[in-house]
């Protein structure tokens, strides 16, 4: 009776271990089958003269320069918007708020932005910065766009990130007549960093390929230069791809994917320098 | 700040306090929300003795402790009647700030918590956001060696902490309180996570401590108690049942309720 009982135990522990492994495995193969269509289709277009020319009506001559000058523009920009405001919200409702119903108000918002479609937020961009703000097509207006979309994941990630690290710690640092401020710079910051910098990059990686808001903020044009300041017109690389993609010609769909490529190897290194400095990081503690 | 308001009350307050008091509470009541943990307490610490405070769990005795350095302060929805006196100044009083009593009065953990940083950052640390401006590797060394830690780390500064074994932590977050100079020390059950050989390395430090610091001991284990400490209170559901000279607490227990705890039938 009770082994009976033992091997259907183990029976289904197996079933639930296969499963989990099912899971886990289907979006490796899936990113394998995608990765070797494109680089397949794409390969073959991606060399210098591909990365150091500018979009044109002839496939052999385009190239995604402005594109990817126009993507880093806009990830540098908007990391350097987003970042110091979502850590810093994220410091003010963990160590500073008070535990009362308008904190819990702002939390239950916070979430349901994170959930809100991205086009919303290139409609409130464009009513907002683009036309109330007079930032026009601008890089500016468009990270501006991009930081509110990726705001509510930096907030969300950085919070689980402070409440993770042990009360004790902030207590040790109290108990030696440190001021609050002084406590988070120290220690609970430095102790949170590995967890707030997977959220950058989680936000980050969202950023750089979403193409929707920039398409309704009208980042959707012929641009062939490279922005060189925060007011410039600009494309970015999901939009070259987009633009790419829908022409007829096949040549131009070849193109498109050779811009995946490009896309992938950026965020790519994106991660692997934020793994990096965590693994940097998590070392020096 | 704390100590020129000191300066200034100190004389004509002295007469009212008890004999030597460096804290004191008047009827200090502690609440969480709904219940009460710590009930119209009124009690002396006197000055460079170890005072034990030992009770069943949940009597109440952390959270007394931790109102002597405002410690309780990150708890939300505790609210505190009564007086808790620093040296005749209510450290409760709204000019009083709670960084300033913390300076004067560290603290010892229940687990050794040290920072995860370098054995040197640890105690140095403290010392430093406080503006210390002199020889910090002197206030360091000399902080390790109060703490009997000095000739095991002091090849090693520059290791993390976390490389220490449980008591050698428990001593180094000794050293970091020492490092501030307090005049009082308050420990939480500070042997509680630390074997036996620990344990008696860090009642030692008691003993060499206590001629320079006023120390209050909070404490499950009752034979540590009446090892290491002048005085004494035996704390019951958030009341002091009993306070006096331990050996009086232990040999000839006033109360019933004292003489059952002492002897091991309950708690």
């Amino acid at each position: 009776m009770t082994t009976q009982n033992l091997t259907r135990r183990h029976r289904v522990a197996n079933l639930f271990h296969g499963f989990c492994f099912t899971v886990a495995w289907t979006g490796v193969v899936i990113l394998g089958i995608l990765l070797f269509h494109v680089t397949g289709e794409g390969l073959h277009w991606l060399d210098l003269q591909f990365l150091n020319d500018f979009p044109s009506r002839f496939p052999e001559k385009a190239g995604i320069r402005s594109a990817l000058f126009g993507t880093l523009w806009l990830i540098s920009l908007t990391a350097t918007i987003s970042i110091p405001l979502g850590v810093g919200a994220a410091i003010y409702l963990e160590e500073y708020a008070p535990k009362n119903s308008f904190t819990r108000f702002i939390d239950l918002n916070i979430s349901n932005l994170a959930g809100v479609p991205s086009i919303v937020y290139g409609m409130l961009g464009l009513v907002i910065f683009v036309r109330l703000f007079d930032l026009d097509r601008s890089v500016l207006a468009g990270s501006m766009t991009m930081s509110l979309l990726i705001l509510p994941i930096i907030i969300i990630a950085s919070r689980e990130s402070l409440r993770g690290v042990p009360s004790t710690l902030r207590q040790a640092a109290f108990a030696l007549g440190a001021t609050r401020w002084q406590t988070i710079y120290s220690h609970v910051l430095p102790a949170a960093l590995p967890g707030i910098l997977t959220g950058f990059i989680l936000a980050l990686s969202r950023a750089i390929g979403e193409t929707a808001p920039l398409i309704m903020i009208g980042a959707l044009t012929y641009v062939a230069f490279i922005p060189e300041g925060p007011m410039d017109e600009f494309t970015t690389l999901p939009i070259q791809i987009f633009n790419w993609a829908s022409r007829p010609q096949k040549d131009f769909h070849e193109l498109a994917a050779a811009g995946i490529l490009v896309l992938l190897i950026v965020l790519l290194f994106m991660n692997s320098f934020a793994v990096y400095i965590r693994h940097w990081l998590e070392r020096k503690i | 700040m704390i100590s020129n308001t000191i300066e200034k009350v100190l004389p004509d307050k002295k007469q009212e306090l008890n004999n030597d008091a460096v804290l004191q509470t008047k009827g200090l009541t502690i609440g969480y929300s709904h219940t009460v943990a710590v009930n119209n307490i009124s009690i002396s610490i006197p000055e460079r003795r170890i005072t034990a405070i030992i009770g069943p769990s949940g009597c109440g005795k952390s959270t007394l402790l931790r109102s002597f350095n405002r410690m309780n302060d990150f708890i939300p929805e505790v609210n505190l009647k009564g007086q808790v006196m620093y040296r005749g100044i209510d450290i409760y009083e709204k000019n009083v700030d709670p960084v300033e009593v913390r300076r004067k009065i560290g603290m010892v953990f229940q687990k050794p918590n040290p920072f995860p940083k370098s054995i040197f950052e640890n105690v140095s640390w403290g010392p430093l956001i406080n503006g210390f401006r002199k020889d910090i590797h002197e206030r360091v060394e000399q902080s390790l060696r109060r703490a009997a830690l000095w000739d095991e780390v002091k090849d090693r500064l520059n290791h993390s902490a976390l490389t220490l074994s449980g008591g050698q932590q428990q001593r180094l977050c000794i050293a970091r309180a020492l490092a501030m100079e307090p005049e009082v020390i308050l420990m939480d059950e500070p042997c509680s996570a630390l074997d036996p050989v620990s344990t008696a390395h860090i009642e030692d430090l008691m003993f060499e401590l206590k001629q320079n610091y006023t120390i209050v001991i909070v404490t499950h284990n009752m034979q540590q108690a009446s090892r290491v400490s002048k005085f004494t209170a035996f704390f019951d559901a958030g009341n002091l049942v009993e306070f006096g000279e331990t050996k009086n607490i232990f040999t000839l227990p006033q109360h019933k309720r004292t003489e059952d705890y002492v002897t091991g039938r309950f708690g």
